[in-house]
């Protein structure tokens, strides 16, 4: 099997113009979106309160809503999330309401509008752990039950957000004094400009679908700018071979050879790489859920922007075969790794 | 060209062994168990409760599979979860007579499967963390304002006291934030006094000013001292949740410090919030009192006469009874600190305890009344009493003096964290708090573990079809990834979450790009013309210095998160870095490994399997 049969070099260069406008438009929309809406921040950036329970039945959610607001608690949001049985409540954080006590007051208010009473349950449950929780029972029955809860207070929410921009800068310095060292400023630059804008629109569509921007949505999203700077190097690689091997083609010419010859290495590793988010997309459930769409995402503006971002804004920079060879030609060193590629 | 010395396969054969016995345990499961831990302060579990466990399940007609003692508790793994109930009910029955003050705690948990040459090579399961097994989870911020305030407190106190018996006259001592503030009337006074302060609490800085008439010293903490205060602080609230969370009977515990001022707390299988912050959130006293040494109260002690009037019956460490008097001398609120060390004649282990200038006035007094009488330290918790310690007055003492003589080391270390384990030394809030009900934990574990096998499947058939024996061996390479990087974080013992599975799914999609990238250089030099040998000589050298930048810039990413990361974010990093560098072993020297192994040896290689190579020009695709 052979997907990629290109005949010659694909002049990616000479529509480089028009894919730098079409980034620009998603880039600036992706800006727009995050200054009108923002992000749907979780709690875990917020702090708040959210819980999660298992109905034994449909849960009707417009009674659960009067009975968390009767605690009177501010704007709750009271939703179903997986199926319909299960429920889950989030509560921002409030002044003067003490959270500590939150978890057991909401329950205890939805165990009562079920007909039921609260009790210290202890015993063995599943898996042979001994385990104590709060069950609410109705007679013989457990109309609800609690399977998850979270709270967040408003300090560590603030650090989280701190942290997580801390960590961004740490990559994108990090990554450019590494491509600067291994390869030109040029290329540092452009691979940076052309992964943040991936960065942007992963984050631009978080806004525009208000989907919940959670810790993992963020990890998602550094995996990721590391993941496709990687695919940039993977081209600059390219380039430099190139440039030392066809001393007679010009820049662009040069970075579409590049282009061209990994574009298969580019789709497969892709593809592979989303084989894998698709499953955890398909099997990961709930808690997965964003991270993979942020994974997927990423993914697909990665393959764009490494192809037609990175080298095209590495051209503008002005990118000459000088830059690259020079200094290679210079200090030859048989034990260069990347020595075997002079011929 | 393409072949490896021996002592490489050597190498690829024992990664490949290391990887599934460190593996291994991951895969048998758990089988359920009875664990037995010191219910109480005061009482230490040692090597002989193994043989005790054994007798008892022995005479409930219980075979365990093994009883083991791990240093804090014995453990006995039993066939089922009927054998397990019944060992328990076995078990609190013979070890606690008094179910209302129980001694030990006897918890159900769990206990790998693996076989016990397994367990002897030190290869174990990881452990799963909260959001897979089910638990609650508190971070809690230590109020180290509240440290720094009760510790100005105590010396400012201690100021009163120092001035007194130098016979100097101050006019007022206050507390200001953290700095004391001494006033004197003139700075004659002032000069007698500064020394005094300087020399005997070194802790503070103390410097001098004018205000209207009155001459002011004011004292600071020294920001080494501040240090230590917080640490302190810390420790002993670490030791005092220990204490507390033993009794709710959870097996395997966490307590662990997150950063300068945080404590993290993890009860696996306990879901009731409730009652565990009411647990952590309970105090205990300490009080010191004196032995009653009447002839009635000795009398009492050996079991002869009954308890006097105004003593109580209390039992020591060694189990023998202590007859002590009701009056309380000094509580825990007036001693600031007990910490292990050497007598400074004897270089016997001792214990070295400081009190505040009230407890220092009353020691002193009641010392010098009571010289070679026994004085006793009770701890109360629950409202039930039990002696640390009772040692004999051998002098008068101050608000410094030491506890020693015919301890061990060990024991002036247990002797010294009890007396400190009495209550918080700073109040705790806590600031996130997390339960997860035990069937979204294996739910979330079954959603994890398809997620892996189902991309690891499709990837796996992609690269078979597409590459052939080349994608065959990219997989076997990838298999080995996974092994490794499970073996791996097996061997340190890391804890497995969600997160960290979506990690372990997330790098091997990343991963294969390094075979994907040997394999279309392998191809590309097929096409150029390259004889197959030099072939996948070429194509992996070539790819190497990408896979190595490539891997450089996720490895940017992945320490990024690692040290700013939190929590989830951190499990996923660690993962993450690790599957980097399984990685690059993996996919490069292993695949090469079995590259040469099978095409090596071939002298006149006339094709590879490694997929079309698809030649541009020629008309017809030549397979090569």
């Amino acid at each position: 099997m052979e997907f990629f049969r290109i005949h010659r070099d694909i002049p990616f260069m000479r529509h480089a113009p028009v894919f730098n406008v079409i980034s620009l438009v998603t880039f600036l929309a992706a800006v727009f979106f995050l200054a009108t809406r923002g992000l749907h921040y979780s709690i875990e950036f917020t702090g708040g309160t959210v819980i999660e329970t298992a109905y034994a039945q449909p849960a009707d959610i417009p009674k659960v809503r009067t009975a968390v607001e009767s605690l009177n608690l501010g704007d709750v949001l009271v939703q179903n999330f997986g199926s319909s049985r299960d429920v889950l409540i989030r509560v921002p954080l409030r002044e003067g309401v003490k959270q500590a006590e939150l978890v057991a007051g909401v329950f205890a208010a939805l165990c009562k509008a079920e007909g039921g009473t609260v009790s210290s349950r202890d015993g063995p449950v599943e898996q042979g752990q001994s385990a104590s929780r709060q069950a609410c029972t109705a007679g013989a029955a457990e109309p609800v039950r609690l399977s998850r809860s979270e709270f967040v207070g408003p300090q560590v929410g603030k650090e989280l957000a701190q942290d997580g921009a801390k960590a961004l800068a740490f990559v994108v310095i990090g990554i450019m004094i590494y491509l600067a060292l291994r390869f030109e400023w040029k290329f540092s630059v452009a691979a940076i400009v052309a992964n943040l804008h991936d960065v942007v629109i992963i984050l631009g569509f978080f806004a525009f679908f208000q989907w919940e921007f959670s810790l993992s949505v963020l990890a998602a999203v550094l995996a990721v700018l590391g993941y496709s700077v990687n695919e940039s190097v993977v081209i600059f690689d390219r380039i430099r071979e190139s440039f030392r091997r066809y001393r007679k083609m010009t820049t662009p010419e040069v970075i579409d050879h590049a282009i061209t010859s990994t574009i298969s290495r580019t789709i497969i590793t892709h593809g592979s790489t989303q084989m894998m988010v698709l499953s955890m997309l398909i099997f990961g459930g709930q808690t997965l859920h964003y991270f993979a769409i942020a994974l997927t995402i990423g993914i697909l503006f990665g393959i764009y922007s490494s192809v037609f971002v990175a080298a095209a804004i590495a051209m503008w920079l002005g990118v000459k075969r000088e830059d690259l060879v020079k200094s290679a030609a210079k200090d030859h060193d048989p034990n260069d790794p990347n020595a075997g590629a002079v011929v | 060209m393409n072949r490896y010395p021996l002592w490489k396969y050597a190498i690829l054969v024992i990664a490949l062994i290391i990887g599934i016995v460190y593996t291994l345990p991951n895969l048998f499961g758990e089988a359920p168990a009875v664990q037995i831990s010191s219910g109480k302060v005061t009482v230490k579990l040692d090597a002989s409760m193994k043989q005790r466990v054994e007798d008892i399940l022995a005479k409930a007609n219980l075979q365990p599979d093994f009883v083991q003692y791990d240093g804090n508790s014995v453990k006995a793994r039993l066939a089922d979860l009927d054998a397990q109930r019944k060992a328990k009910d076995a078990l609190s029955a013979a070890l606690n007579p008094d179910p209302s003050d129980p001694t030990y705690i006897v918890a159900l948990n769990l206990l790998s499967r693996s076989p016990r040459w397994l367990t002897a090579l030190h290869a174990l399961p990881m452990y799963l963390g909260l959001d897979l097994r089910g638990g609650v989870h508190f971070l809690m911020q230590v109020d180290m304002q509240a440290a720094l305030t009760k510790k100005a407190d105590s010396t400012a106190g201690d100021v009163r006291t120092l001035l007194r018996d130098k016979n100097i006259r101050h006019a007022g001592i206050t507390r200001d934030g953290n700095a004391i503030v001494v006033r004197f009337r003139d700075q004659a006074t002032l000069a007698a006094a500064r020394p005094v302060l300087a020399d005997q609490l070194t802790d503070f800085i103390w410097t001098e000013s004018q205000d209207g008439t009155d001459w002011k010293l004011a004292g600071s903490l020294k920001p080494d001292s501040i240090k230590r205060v917080q640490e302190a602080a810390i420790t002993q609230n670490i030791t005092t949740l220990h204490n507390r969370v033993n009794e709710l009977g959870v097996a395997e515990p966490v307590i662990q410090q997150q950063g300068a001022d945080r404590v993290v707390v993890q009860l696996p299988g306990v879901q009731d919030t409730a009652k565990a912050k009411d647990i952590i959130g309970r105090t205990a006293t300490l009080e010191m009192r004196m032995v009653d040494e009447t002839s009635e109260g000795r009398m009492a002690m050996t079991g002869a006469g009954p308890v006097p009037f105004g003593s109580e019956r209390y039992t020591e460490r060694g189990g023998a009874p202590l007859i002590v008097k009701r009056q309380v001398l000094l509580t825990g609120e007036n001693l600031t600190d007990a910490q292990p060390g050497f007598d400074g004649q004897t270089q016997e282990p001792a214990v070295h305890l400081t009190v505040d200038a009230r407890g220092a006035r009353i020691m002193r007094d009641v010392s010098r009344e009571n010289i070679g009488k026994r004085m006793a330290i009770l701890l109360f918790e629950k409202g039930k009493g039990e002696v640390v310690t009772a040692p004999v007055i051998r002098g008068e003492l101050g608000n410094r003096f030491q506890i020693s003589g015919r301890m061990t080391t060990a024991e002036a270390n247990d002797v010294a964290l009890l007396l400190r384990a009495g209550s918080l030394a700073a109040p705790m809030e806590i600031i996130e708090e997390r339960t997860i009900g035990p069937s979204l934990g294996a739910e979330n574990i079954d959603k994890g573990f398809h997620s892996v096998i189902g991309g690891f499947c499709a990837i796996a058939l992609f690269m078979c079809a597409y590459y052939l024996l080349f994608g065959v061996i990219s997989t076997l390479a990838l298999g080995l990834n996974l092994l490794l990087l499970i073996a791996v974080l097996s061997m340190l013992q890391a804890t497995l979450t969600l997160p960290g599975i979506a990690a372990i799914a997330l790098t091997l999609g990343m991963a294969i790009d390094a075979n994907v990238l040997i394999n279309e250089r392998v191809r590309e030099e097929l096409r150029g013309g390259a004889s197959p040998q030099s072939a996948i000589n070429t194509g992996y050298e070539r790819a190497w210095a990408t896979i190595l930048d490539s891997n450089v810039t996720t490895l940017i990413a992945g320490l990024a998160l690692l040290a700013f990361g939190s929590g989830p974010i951190r499990a996923f990093a660690i993962v993450h870095c690790l599957g980097i560098m399984t990685s690059m072993f993996s996919a490069v020297l292993f695949s090469r490994g079995l590259v040469n192994l099978w095409y090596g040896r071939q002298k006149r290689l006339k094709s590879v399997s490694i997929g079309q190579v698809w030649k541009p020009g020629a008309s017809v695709p030549a397979k090569s």
